[in-house]
């Protein structure tokens, strides 16, 4: 017999004594009331990770996206990305070890989660590859208020499970050594947030 | 209102006065409470070890001597835990259906004294007078398996004299645990050290809680730490 | 290469050698005392975390109860967004599938994601013996790996270590598999985070195949979910071109929607925050981006064992969030390794009985009783796991499968007393006796409490367990029977 059969056939049988009737799932944790301002709340909640939040116009997202690198920084752009940043090339298809030589990446985010203060790449376009917004040890991403939902049912009631998703909560951590926090490891050690108004 | 005093059989055969303190304490508000002489044990120490088999004829003793109560109440949040929470997985094993129903009609009944004095006496001071410095160690089934909250240091705060004191990490076990005291007696021991600390540094001169299990396991520790703290049952601060 | 678990003694003999260790019990002291308030904080600050809490056990009970569906729908829907998926009975067909896709692409080493599934299979032991590396990149794991050690904890692995001892780990060790530590290597955290940076990003770089686990996965849209911190897991998840996840039968969640639920649970239950740093979600191959070759590796290894244990099933529902060791009084104090197993703590003491059966090994028989039943276990569980019911039911398992045959002394006396306690007759005559042995032990007692009744302070036999450290109080001369008698209740 197969593997499989074989686990489902023990499966089958660990449950032939079961009371298999249905348990109510509670669903009060979905459409919760937030009060106040949304987008002030994921502010305060991704510097609360400490990432640095920055918020803008439309028209100065390519001045404050510089002012927030380093001058002389190499800056990859995800292609597809709205708006331009002077000096910084669009990725062709770098490769991740021609990635981990550039000092920072500039994606979008397909959604906001303002209770949690995270981040979600779906890598589609304006937010790149994966690995894009991975090897550089900075992440410039750039999010439009209206982007911004309030929890996490609500974000997973918009995003499109077929995608590739990256949940981002802050800069890379660990708590690994004596369970005290510490910002940077492997992936982007610096997180900077711009907020289109 | 019929009520039976369980004494259980560790205050029974080790510390009567608790018992001896809930009857004057429920006599004091009225309570006439009787003492059903064919009880013995409320099956935990088997139950908690694994021995099933051989709780089924306590639990039968159980329930032929509770029989017809309207109120049994006991001065233990583990043994009334007990009650409520396993009789029914001994009937179960045991096969018969007269135990089982028996069961069902009895162990609801079962309250802890401070649910009782609360909730169904609806008083919470009981006149007791008591001028002393008192920490009190909520014990784990009191609190996790009854969920008995703040019934009892409302208890205690209506006592005329006492001085309440925070017990740090109160709410942290004791290490008593029944057969866990023998069966991993280091790891009982160090727990329990860590609470005896705590109730040293709480500057308490008495500590208080409901179950005289955890009270003996931390008194164990504190009298051979010559430490200088008494213990009491709650029923024995309340009752004074 | 990390050591094993095998021939470990059962737990009280372990807890004793552990609670002997005083860097080891001030090491967790601290780190379980601070995710304790992390925790508390991030719990308490969201509306409604009990019903969160009943919506994670319905959904995994629901689960559980219908699980050969969700499996199928599972590997259904995997297979149509372009993984293969692999069934594997137990660990030794689990690490040759592995190890079998690693050949095939002629790979000597893997890079892996923190997985609690691969270590319990003994995943690294069964590659190196066929001559591949796997180098773990977790930063708790690769200390833990680093120093032959064992893992002591589900979240934090080396939680018994403090930063003095890593900073020696990584000067000693590091060197020998690759990149070595910085010679200037201080003990400060964010000084040995960045070593473990360095050592790891050339391994990163260079591997062509990951292994990881997953946290769920969806059985409606074939999507895994890895939840971590660093950065390394979306490293080896990203970079390779192949990519094999080991997942427990019971990780599967029926719908995307069910996530939501989870994905709250988790962190706040875990490490005590919001939302972890990272949160990877692939469903098969996304052509252009990432690995293009994906398996997956279906895992029962005592899953559907444990599956069918009325009272045990729950623990399945178990997400690894390690909520329960942090809160509980015995692994405070006696660290993970007591436990014997990569799932040491409450959960261990119920999972490695279940997954593993009762009655045949006393170290596996011993983890049941390694608790005081204190409850705060339960209380901390996000997917509410009842973990006293489950020991208590476990414990009665262990008893049962040693009934028969010449009976133990703890079963001699459990009977015995048993018989005492059946009628109140035969109870109060042990009273008179213990009655009788109180008055003599009073009359020899060279100390009395302040209450002044006589102390015991060396009890003979199995009693010499409770009075190394502890007194007893010498039996009273009447038992609460007896006065209620002789007094007519009190009234005399």
């Amino acid at each position: 017999m197969s593997a499989r059969d074989e686990i489902l056939g023990r499966v089958r049988s660990a449950l032939t004594q079961a009371d298999r009737s249905p348990v109510a799932v509670p669903t009060t944790h979905r459409g919760r009331v937030h009060e106040g301002d949304l987008v002030e709340l994921f502010v305060e909640r991704v510097e609360d990770y400490r990432a640095t939040v920055t918020r803008c116009a439309d028209s100065e997202v390519a001045g404050t996206v510089s002012r927030l690198l380093p001058e002389g920084t190499s800056v990859v752009l995800a292609p597809g990305f709205e708006w331009s940043v002077p000096g910084a090339a669009v990725d062709s298809g770098l490769t991740a070890v021609q990635l981990d030589s550039v000092g920072a990446v500039v994606t979008g985010a397909t959604v906001g989660i303002a209770e949690t203060g995270t981040l979600v790449l779906t890598h589609g376009p304006g937010e790149g590859r994966r690995l894009l917004s991975l090897v550089p040890d900075v992440h410039v991403c750039v999010v439009r208020a209206s982007q911004v939902v309030a929890d996490v049912p609500a974000a997973i009631g918009v995003l499109d499970p077929r995608r590739p998703q990256t949940w981002i909560s802050g800069p890379s951590a660990t708590s690994d050594i004596e369970l005290d926090r510490v910002e940077g490891v492997h992936g982007p050690r610096t997180l900077h947030v711009v907020i289109v108004d | 209102m019929k009520v039976a005093l369980m004494v259980t059989c560790l205050n029974d055969a080790m510390f009567p006065s608790a018992g001896q303190a809930t009857v004057t304490l429920l006599r004091r508000l009225g309570v006439d409470v009787e003492f059903p002489e064919q009880q013995t044990c409320c099956g935990q120490p088997f139950v908690n070890t694994g021995y099933l088999d051989e709780a089924v004829p306590v639990v039968r003793t159980f329930v032929e001597a509770f029989e017809g109560y309207d109120a049994i109440v006991t001065p233990s949040g583990s043994c009334a835990g007990s009650a409520r929470h396993q009789h029914g997985i001994v009937a179960r094993r045991s096969g018969d259906a007269a135990l089982a129903d028996g069961v069902r009609r009895v162990s609801p009944k079962v309250v802890e004294l401070t649910e009782f004095l609360v909730d169904t006496l609806g008083v919470t001071d009981v006149g007791a007078t008591f001028p002393h410095r008192v920490a009190y160690h909520p014990t784990c089934h009191s609190l996790r398996m009854l969920g008995v909250g703040d019934r009892p240091t409302r208890l205690l705060q209506a006592v005329h004299g006492l001085e309440l004191v925070d017990l740090p990490d109160a709410e942290s076990c004791c290490g008593f645990g029944g057969t866990f005291a023998v069966k991993n007696a280091d790891t009982s021991v160090a727990m329990g050290a860590d609470k005896a600390r705590h109730v040293v540094d709480s500057g308490a001169e008495v500590l208080v809680a409901g179950d005289s299990s955890c009270l003996m396991h931390i008194g164990g520790l504190l009298t051979r730490q010559r430490a200088g703290v008494r213990v009491m049952h709650l029923a024995e601060v309340l009752a004074s | 290469m990390t050591g094993t678990f095998v021939g470990m003694p059962a737990f009280p003999t372990a807890a004793r050698a552990a609670l002997a260790d005083s860097q080891l019990r001030s090491n967790l002291a601290h780190a379980t005392s601070t995710i304790r308030a992390r925790r508390l904080a991030v719990v308490g600050e969201l509306d409604g975390w009990e019903e969160l809490r009943l919506a994670g056990a319905a959904i995994k009970d629901n689960t559980l109860l219908h699980l050969d569906e969700h499996l199928l729908a599972l590997e259904a829907s995997l297979t149509a967004r372009g993984a293969v998926v692999h069934w594997a009975r137990d660990a030794d067909e689990a690490c040759r599938i592995v190890a079998g896709i690693a050949k095939d692409h002629g790979a000597d080493e893997v890079v892996k994601v923190k997985s609690m599934a691969t270590q319990e299979i003994g995943l690294n032991e069964a590659l190196a013996a066929e001559g591949i590396a796997a180098w773990e990149t977790d930063l708790a794991e690769l200390i833990v790996q680093l120093g032959d050690d064992l893992p002591s904890h589900i979240l934090v692995p080396a939680i018994h270590r403090n930063r003095a001892e890593i900073r020696q780990i990584f000067l000693d060790k590091m060197a020998a598999v690759g990149r070595p530590a910085p010679a200037d290597l201080t003990d400060e955290p964010a000084r040995l985070a960045e070593a473990a940076r360095l050592h790891l990003r050339e391994k990163f770089l260079r591997a062509r195949v990951a292994v990881s686990g997953a946290n769920f996965a969806v059985a409606e849209t074939g999507s895994l979910v890895v939840v971590e911190s660093e950065g390394n897991g979306r490293m080896c998840l990203t970079l390779p071109d192949v990519l094999v996840s080991v997942v427990g039968i019971e990780k599967v969640v029926p719908t995307w929607a069910d996530l939501d639920v989870f994905l709250q649970l988790l962190p706040r239950s875990s490490t005590g925050e919001r939302m972890n740093p990272y949160t990877s979600i692939w469903s098969g191959v996304t052509p252009g981006d990432g690995p293009q070759e994906v398996h997956v590796v279906l895992l029962d290894h005592g899953r559907t064992r444990a599956l069918a244990d009325e009272v045990g099933r729950q623990a399945l529902r178990c997400i690894r969030c390690s909520a329960c060791l942090n809160v509980c009084p015995v692994y405070e104090r006696t660290g993970g390794h007591a436990y014997g197993s990569v799932y040491p703590g409450p959960i261990g003491a119920i999972l490695n009985p279940l997954l593993r059966g009762v009655g045949t090994d006393d170290q596996v028989d011993s983890l049941p009783y390694a608790s005081s039943l204190c409850g705060a276990c339960f209380e901390a569980c996000p997917v509410r796991i009842d973990i006293p019911a489950v020991l208590v039911d476990l414990r009665a398992q262990v008893v049962d499968a040693h009934r028969g045959g010449v009976p133990r002394p703890e079963a001699a006396v459990m009977r015995s007393a048993s018989w005492v306690l059946g009628t109140a007759r035969r109870l109060g005559a042990a009273e008179r006796a213990s009655g009788l042995v109180g008055r003599v032990a009073g009359r020899l007692a060279r100390r009395s409490s302040s209450s002044g009744r006589p102390l015991m302070s060396r009890l003979p036999g199995p009693g010499a367990g409770w009075s190394d450290a502890r007194d007893l109080p010498a039996p009273p001369a009447e038992s609460f029977r007896a006065w209620w008698k002789r007094t007519e209740g009190g009234h005399r």
